[in-house]
This record gives C-alpha cells, sequence and structure tokens, in this order.
C-alpha cells in the first residue's frame, strides 16, 4: 500500500483510479477526507468514524460503518471483518456510490446494479450466510424505526413479518403447509428490488456541486 | 313564481296568477343552466366507456360546445360573456390552478424541480420567442398580406400560443402509467408556464401598444418578470402559512375548515393580482405548502370535503372553458389567413420540439435519469394547447389590429393540438413503448429497502462530507420539525413512512374487503396466521412456516372498528379516497374506550396506487372461495398470527383483526398481539378464548403493550379525528434528527 504524503502521489493515485473507476481529482478530494477523518494516520478505525456528528444520527449507522470494515466488500472474495482499514479499502467501498456516467453499456450498467446490490445485501446479511434470515431483516427494521420512536417494537416486528412473507410469496410462490422458507438469498433480493432504479438512487456526487443540487 | 297585488289598483290591468320574472333571476339562471349542460355533457362521455378512453375529454367538449354554439349561431344569440378579462382570470382560472398545485405530488416534484422551472421558464421563453420572430419573418413575405403586424404583436400572439394545457395529456398518461418523471414533468411545466406566459403576454402587451420601443423599458420590464414571480411565490408561501395557523385553531369548528382553505387560496391570488404580480405563482406556492400542514390539523372529513370540492371546482371550470371554446369558435367573427394561420400552426409545433430537444441535451447531464428520445417525444407530442391560451387571446387589447386574425389563429391551434394531436398521442406512446412506471412494485420490502438505501446513502456522504440534496431535504426537515411544525400544527407526531405504507396497505386492503362484504359483520371468522415451530424457537435460525388456516370466533364478531383512513398522495390527481366513514368496523370494548388514533400523514410516499395485494399468503387450501369457518382448535396449538391480506372474498374477521394490529390495539385481541412471531425465548403458549376477549387475556411477553383494559395510555383521546400514535421517545423521524 505504502505510505500516502502530503503530495498526491500520482501513480497510485492512477491504479487506484483504474481500479474504482474515479477520476483523479475525486480521489484526490477523497484521500484528503481520508486523512481528516484518520487524522493523518495511514489507516482508519470504527472510532474515527464517531466523530462524524452527523452520522451518529443515522439510524444504520452501525452497519454503515461495519460494511467499511467488512472484508466482503473490498473485493477480495474475502470473508470477515477487520479492525482497520487503509485508503485503498476506503476508496473501494466507496466506489459503490459512484453514479453511473452516460455512456456505459447496459452491461455494464447491469453490473454496477449488482454490485450495488450486493453492498446493500451484504450490510444486512451479517452472519455472510447468504441468506438475509428473518432476524436479520427484523434488526433492520427496527432500527429504521427505532429512531421515530412512534411504534413499539411489535410493529417493527409485525412489518418485517410481513415484508418477509411478501418476498417469500414473491419468489418461492405458493408453498406447501409444511415448507420452509431460510431467509431471502441475493438472488430474491435482486428480483424484489428489480423495478427500484437503484443505480441512479444509490448514488453520490462526488464532486462538489453547487448547480446540480435542485436537479434530479 | 307569482307576484300577485294585495289590493286592486283601479288603475291596474288585470291581476294575474301567474307572472315571470326573468330579468330578475336571469344572470343565476343561465349560468346554472350553462353549467347544467356541459355537466350533462360530461356525463353523457362515460355512458359510453370506450369514448373517453380514445378521445379526450376536451375534444368532447369542444365538439358539444361547436354543435350548441351552431345552434345559438343561427338563432342569432350571443353566448354570455363568460370571456371578458374578469371573468376568466377572476373566477375560471384559479379552480384550475389551485386544482392542479393541490393535487400535485410534492416529493417527485421537488425532486425534480430544477428541471420542470428549467423547462418551463426557458422552453415558454424559447417558445415565445422563436414562434415570434418566425412569424415575423413570415409577416414580411408580401404574399400573406399581413405586413403590417409589427414585431411586438408577433411576440405577444406567440407568447399566447406557446402556453401548455395539462389536462388531456396527464389524463393519457395516467391512463398508460407513463415514467413518473415524464408525468411530473409535464405537469410541473404545465402549471409553471401559465404563470411564465401572463407574465410575458404582460410585458408584451406593454411593449405592444406602445409607439416606440426603448431599451430601458425594455430591460425594466425584463427586471420586472422576476420581481413578478418572486414575489408571487412570496406572497403563496405568507397565506399559506397563515393558512396552516389559522387551522390550528379550529378544533372546535370544524365546519368551517374547507372554508378556509379555499379562501386563504383565493385571496392570495387576488392579492397578487392587487399587486400585479404572479397571481398562479401565489396560489400554487399557497397550495403547496398550506397542503401539507393543513392536512394534518383538520379533520378527516374536512379533508375529505377538500379535495372533493376542489376537484369538483376545477373539473367545472375546465368544463367550462372547453364547453365556450366550441361555442365561441362558432359565433365569433373570424379574420382568416391562411398562410398566416397555417404558418402559426407549424412553427408552435416546430419550435416546441425543437425547444424540448434542445433544452434536454442541456439538462441532460444534471438529471439522474436523463431523458431519452422517446420522453423527448412524449414532452413535445405533449404540448397541447388548452384554456389560458384562449382566454388569452379573447383578453387582448382592441388596439391591436388584427385581434380577430389572433384570435382564430388561437382557436385553430387549440383545435388542431387538442383533437389531432390529443386523439393521437395514446395509441402513439403506447406503440413507442415509452417507459412505464413500476407502481405495483411499491411493497413494503421496496419502501424499506429505499429507506434503507437513502440512509445509507446520507451517512456515506456525511463520512465524505459532500453535500448533496439530500442534505437540503434533511435541512429543511429538521428546520420544519422542529420550528415549523410546532407552530402550525396542532400537535406535532410525525411518523416513519414505511409505517404509514404498511398502514395504509393494512387499511386499502381491509377498505377493499370491507366494499366487498355484502351483509353485516356476522360471526363468520377466519384468519390467516402462521403455525409455528416452537421447537425451534430456540435456535437462532428462524424458519418460516407456511401458513394453515385457522379460525377465529367470534371474538370480532362483537368488535367492531372505527376507521379513519387517513390522507394519501395520489399521482393521478383525480383518484380521491373512497369514502368510507360509512362502513365503519367498531370496535367496543368493555369499558367502551373511544380511542382515536391518527394514522398520521402520509405526506410525500411516493406510492401512488397501490397494489391491493401486497401480502399473498400461501396458501394451501383456495383463499378465493370462502373457506368454512372452522372453530379454533385451542390451548393445544400455539398460533402466531401475521397481518396477511389476500383476496377481497376472505371474510371480514380478518379484516378487523388486522385493521387492529396496524393500530397497534393489540391488547384487546391476543390473536393481534402475537404478531411478534418466530418466538421470543419467552414466547409462551397461548390460548385463545372465543369467549369474550376482555377476561383472559393472556399477555405474552410484550414490552410495550402491557395494558391493562381501560386504559388509555396508548390512545388520547381526541374527538374521533383521526387515528393518533403514540409517541415513545422523541418522536422524530430519523433523517431529521442531525444535531447541527
Amino acid at each position: 500500500m505504502g505510505s500516502f504524503q502530503s503530495l498526491p502521489d500520482n501513480h497510485q493515485y492512477r491504479t487506484l483510479s483504474q481500479k474504482t473507476g474515479f477520476s483523479l481529482e475525486q480521489i484526490g478530494i477523497l484521500h484528503n477526507r481520508f486523512k481528516q477523518l484518520s487524522q493523518n494516520e495511514e489507516t482508519l478505525r470504527r472510532d474515527d468514524f464517531k466523530t462524524i456528528q452527523d452520522l451518529e444520527s443515522n439510524p444504520i449507522r452501525s452497519q454503515i460503518i461495519e460494511a467499511f470494515f467488512d472484508k466482503r466488500n473490498f473485493q477480495k472474495d474475502d470473508v470477515g471483518s477487520v479492525q482497520e482499514i487503509g485508503f485503498e479499502e476506503f476508496l473501494t467501498v466507496m466506489s459503490y456510490f459512484r453514479a453511473p456516467t452516460h455512456h456505459i453499456t447496459d452491461e455494464q450498467r447491469e453490473e454496477m446494479r449488482r454490485a450495488k446490490l450486493r453492498f446493500l445485501f451484504n450490510m444486512h446479511d451479517t452472519d455472510n450466510d447468504g441468506t438475509i434470515t428473518l432476524e436479520e431483516y427484523r434488526h433492520v427494521v427496527e432500527e429504521l424505526l427505532s429512531r421515530s420512536g412512534a411504534l413499539g417494537r411489535e410493529t417493527a416486528k409485525g412489518i418485517a413479518d410481513a415484508a418477509m412473507l411478501e418476498v417469500a410469496s414473491i419468489s418461492v410462490g405458493p408453498m406447501a403447509p409444511d415448507e420452509f422458507f431460510e431467509g431471502i438469498t441475493f438472488e430474491q433480493f435482486l428480483k424484489i428490488l428489480k423495478g427500484v432504479e437503484i443505480e441512479t438512487t444509490m448514488h453520490i456526487r462526488f464532486l462538489n456541486m453547487d448547480t446540480t443540487v435542485l436537479c434530479k | 313564481m307569482g307576484e300577485t297585488d294585495a289590493d286592486p289598483d283601479p288603475g291596474k290591468t288585470t291581476q294575474t296568477m301567474f307572472t315571470l320574472n326573468y330579468p330578475r333571476i336571469q344572470i343565476p339562471f343561465e349560468i346554472t343552466l350553462w353549467v347544467l349542460l356541459a355537466s350533462f355533457a360530461k356525463i353523457g362521455f362515460h355512458v359510453y366507456h370506450k369514448i373517453t378512453v380514445w378521445v379526450p375529454e376536451s375534444c368532447l367538449l369542444i365538439s358539444i360546445g361547436l354543435i350548441v354554439g351552431g345552434i345559438m349561431h343561427s338563432v342569432n344569440e350571443d353566448p354570455p360573456a363568460v370571456l371578458t378579462s374578469s371573468a376568466f382570470f377572476l373566477y375560471m382560472l384559479p379552480p384550475i390552478v389551485l386544482d392542479s398545485s393541490y393535487f400535485m405530488p410534492t416529493r417527485p416534484f421537488f425532486e425534480n424541480f430544477g428541471t420542470v422551472l428549467w423547462f418551463a421558464v426557458v422552453g415558454t421563453l424559447w417558445n415565445s420567442i422563436g414562434i415570434g420572430i418566425s412569424l415575423f419573418a413570415i409577416c414580411q413575405i408580401e404574399a400573406f398580406g399581413v405586413q403590417d403586424i409589427n414585431l411586438q404583436e408577433n411576440l405577444l400572439f406567440a407568447s399566447i400560443i406557446s402556453t401548455v394545457e395539462p389536462v388531456a395529456v396527464l389524463t393519457v398518461f395516467e391512463d398508460i402509467s407513463i415514467h413518473e418523471q415524464l408525468y411530473i414533468v409535464v405537469f410541473g411545466e404545465c402549471l409553471f408556464n401559465d404563470a411564465v406566459t401572463v407574465v410575458l403576454y404582460n410585458l408584451f402587451n406593454h411593449v405592444a401598444v406602445m409607439p416606440e420601443v426603448e431599451a430601458g423599458e425594455v430591460f425594466l420590464d425584463i427586471g420586472s418578470f422576476f420581481v413578478v414571480g418572486l414575489g408571487g411565490v412570496f406572497f403563496g408561501l405568507l397565506f399559506g402559512f397563515v393558512a396552516a395557523f389559522t387551522t390550528r385553531f379550529t378544533g372546535k369548528v370544524r365546519e368551517i375548515e374547507p372554508l378556509i382553505i379555499f379562501l386563504y387560496s383565493y385571496l392570495a391570488y387576488l392579492s397578487a393580482e392587487l399587486f400585479a404580480i404572479s397571481s398562479i405563482m401565489a396560489i400554487v406556492t399557497c397550495a403547496l405548502t398550506m397542503k401539507y400542514y393543513v392536512e394534518e390539523n383538520v379533520s378527516q372529513h374536512s379533508c375529505t370535503t377538500i379535495r372533493h370540492v376542489i376537484n369538483m371546482l376545477g373539473s367545472v371550470s375546465e368544463t367550462l372553458i372547453f364547453f365556450f371554446l366550441g361555442v365561441v369558435t362558432i359565433t365569433t367573427e373570424h379574420e382568416w389567413n391562411w398562410g398566416y394561420i397555417l404558418f402559426t400552426l407549424l412553427f408552435a409545433l416546430l419550435w416546441r420540439g425543437l425547444g424540448i430537444l434542445v433544452l434536454t441535451q442541456i439538462i441532460n447531464p444534471f438529471r439522474t435519469i436523463p431523458f431519452n428520445f422517446k420522453d423527448q417525444f412524449g414532452l413535445t407530442y405533449g404540448g397541447l394547447r388548452g384554456a389560458v391560451s384562449f382566454a388569452l387571446a379573447f383578453t387582448l387589447p382592441e388596439s391591436i389590429g388584427h385581434k380577430k386574425l389572433f384570435i382564430t389563429g388561437t382557436i385553430v391551434v387549440i383545435i388542431f393540438t387538442v383533437f389531432i394531436q390529443g386523439i393521437t398521442i395514446r395509441p402513439l406512446l403506447k406503440l413507442m413503448n415509452v417507459r412505464k412506471t413500476n407502481r405495483k412494485q411499491e411493497t413494503i420490502s421496496v419502501e424499506i429497502h429505499k429507506r434503507l438505501m437513502e440512509h445509507t446513502v446520507a451517512g456515506i456522504e456525511d463520512l465524505c462530507g459532500q453535500w448533496s440534496h439530500y442534505y437540503w431535504k434533511d435541512k429543511f426537515m429538521k428546520f420544519n420539525n422542529q420550528i415549523i411544525r410546532k407552530i402550525l400544527i396542532r400537535d406535532t407526531r410525525p411518523e416513519s413512512s414505511i409505517v404509514a405504507l404498511y398502514k395504509k396497505l393494512e387499511l386499502q386492503n381491509a377498505m377493499e374487503i370491507l366494499d366487498t362484504m355484502s351483509g353485516d359483520i356476522s360471526a363468520a371468522p377466519s384468519l390467516i396466521s402462521l403455525h409455528e415451530e416452537i421447537k425451534n424457537a430456540s435456535k437462532s435460525r428462524k424458519k418460516f412456516l407456511s401458513s394453515d388456516v385457522t379460525s377465529m370466533h367470534e371474538l370480532l364478531s362483537k368488535n367492531m372498528y372505527k376507521i379513519r383512513q387517513r390522507t394519501v398522495s395520489y399521482t393521478n390527481k383525480h383518484s380521491l379516497p373512497n369514502d368510507i366513514t360509512a362502513r365503519e368496523i367498531l370496535m367496543r370494548r368493555h369499558t367502551s374506550l373511544r380511542r382515536s388514533l391518527r394514522a398520521g400523514s402520509f405526506h410525500g410516499t411516493n406510492a401512488a396506487k397501490m397494489s391491493q395485494k401486497f401480502l399473498s399468503l400461501p396458501m394451501g387450501q383456495s383463499l378465493n372461495s370462502g373457506f368454512p369457518p372452522r372453530r379454533f382448535g385451542h390451548t393445544g396449538e400455539r398460533i402466531y398470527s401475521i397481518i396477511a391480506v389476500i383476496k377481497p372474498s376472505h371474510p371480514l374477521v380478518l379484516v378487523a383483526k388486522q385493521i387492529q394490529h396496524v393500530f397497534h390495539i393489540d391488547t384487546v385481541m391476543p390473536l393481534a398481539s402475537s404478531v411478534n412471531m418466530l418466538g421470543e425465548q419467552n414466547e409462551e403458549q397461548r390460548g385463545y378464548r372465543t369467549s369474550h376477549l376482555r377476561s383472559n387475556i393472556s399477555h405474552s411477553g410484550h414490552q410495550t403493550s402491557n395494558l391493562p383494559y381501560g386504559s388509555s395510555r396508548n390512545y388520547s383521546d381526541k374527538d374521533c379525528e383521526g387515528w393518533v400514535q403514540e409517541p415513545q421517545n422523541d418522536v422524530q423521524q430519523p433523517l431529521m434528527r442531525r444535531p447541527h
């Protein structure tokens, strides 16, 4: 990995740019942010994320933070989680949120979509068994609704159960009385979210945008 | 009506038993008759369904108007002076604009705000100037004989015919379920370009009647353009907030709540007219601001009333205008000039097409979902002219020499676009397979995941320290929650939209079931529940079992619910909630507590037409045929029920049960409270009594709902307003808790 000096290291940036698809300028900006977060150290730890105030109020912050340390997201076919990450991993995780450029082929678009959905899937599938089980789903829904505070856990559970059933019925179809529904697999996940334009919703504009704030 | 004299006057003629006093009632009488006639026409169209599918209503109305106009012309009558400036702009336009803006789906609108504004303002300017200049060029050609129309007049005329009118187009778009982006852009564009057109019209009007144009004046007028637009917005906001504030106090006088809405909107409009700023912008902004807050404050009845009345007024106005368009076409004097008018038509279409093309190219890079060529075609072809053009043409000052020519030209353009484009747009769009929306996908999972995505993106943005549009939205929502809502709303309990969605789906399904249930609620219970294998409960890995049908008994037969359906946001602006207050499912409690829960406001949820069936529980047996209710087997079984709504033929009991679950009244129904299925570890066996539910409710290990009977901890006793959610900790939407 090497050490990043304060001057942008163009060669390393270029390899990163090729790998993640960011432009050199974007990498520079993100690198500054990385250094700011990690207080100029080389690696980032979970605690460093606590300095971000706005993140604290996000209901799923723990999952977001965890996603950064989840090896599955590093595109190296590894599992498990790490304690600290370097800039390369940081950038790799960020690359999931890139916007699709205008001129990519349908295949690439589909691939990007899959990658983003995989990221989301991994966020929920904490035990990495390839399925989102009811318990995990419930946890997610509870987290989501926890801040609104208006509901008890029961409603949250009810919602999670209902959603799960829905997925079951959509993907598996009518089940015999004694079949089990294990959980949502990645393929089913893809199927559910087929209609949603992920690649356009789940992205961040990584440069400063003033004029584009109001346009969707 | 007869008047007889009391005592005979020797000088008078004989008394009559019956007298007619027509002049006294003439004006209201004629107005009523005209409106009635137009309404008959409208009713008549829908008798035969196929017509309205293929031919937009506006066409039909114009045709009827033409016929009536022909009749009137042949008897040499004059049509009523509906289209004078004051009548149109003061009475007929405001309802239409209010209708459009009230039913505007706010969230997609604000997300596409930049695009909408771009098309509306720049597009209209482009069109007007383009058409005006080309027409001026045409005028130079001697063959057409209209050389005396100068540039200003051409520009004026151009500004009149470049405004588009949404009615017909939107109906078609809704029918073919078009892509939401396209819909909202067309909708928004039409709304705003009315404002722009009126401003331009006044500008050019001013300029046209001046014998000489001075550059300084022109710049002043351009500056006034901005003043006018922003002034209108300001007025609208002002009145909107005042209206919302007023409704805060109308708790005891529910009957005047709708009136407040109308009065304030109209006042905004008129005040803006007073100061000669854009009244359309004022009323649009007023409606948009008002709607959000007012719908939380007012009662359910008022809410429905407001929506219905606005819809009605808008509809009546539109109908009348198109009708009179037809009538007046026959009865006015026309000045026909082949060249000018045909070229007008040509340029109108051409410039719009060009305009859309160019503008889209410029704005596409800024959009997340760019417009492809099919979308652009839809936008272009959907540019029908209508009411506003018509009225503006009529209010042209007399000093313009070729006023009649302009009127004729406008009418021709309107009729052409409405008939030809209006009729052909539907098959064309279908043929081209323009992007559709996937509305039926809006299920709970999708909503959850969308929200998750939003949170994730927001979180990552915080991480990057970057801003994007979520930032502004969050900022605004935070400001909104902390300050504005506290002032304007009677009690502030925002609710997560997922829960709102869930409830809404439940309610809708419940209502569906109710609707198809005939007869009263008898003890025909059936319930879908999921059996849970308890022996796996202790394992961390939970399994779902498919269902088994069990029946619930007169548990629910004695219990019925009072439901208030809360507001829903619509994309189809003409779909209103069913009035279901006639049918209630009441729930009687042992202590006859009257509960009212507010279902929360569904403002801004993106779901429009929800799928009726959001959960289809796999059923071994057939659900459609009503299965015989079985007596529920008891204590030996553990039943964990879950909300499931299926086909409408499902018995009523289920409905009540879900509703109860949805509204979190689970102490009453042991069944409902059993939604925490799949075992907590301490889930004990439960038996269901089929007798009165009052006694013997075995509380499962519920933390939140361990209410003793008769306590009203969860529910506050309002005066039957709606449903109120119980706030637990601090009640805020997740997105808004961003400490500054």
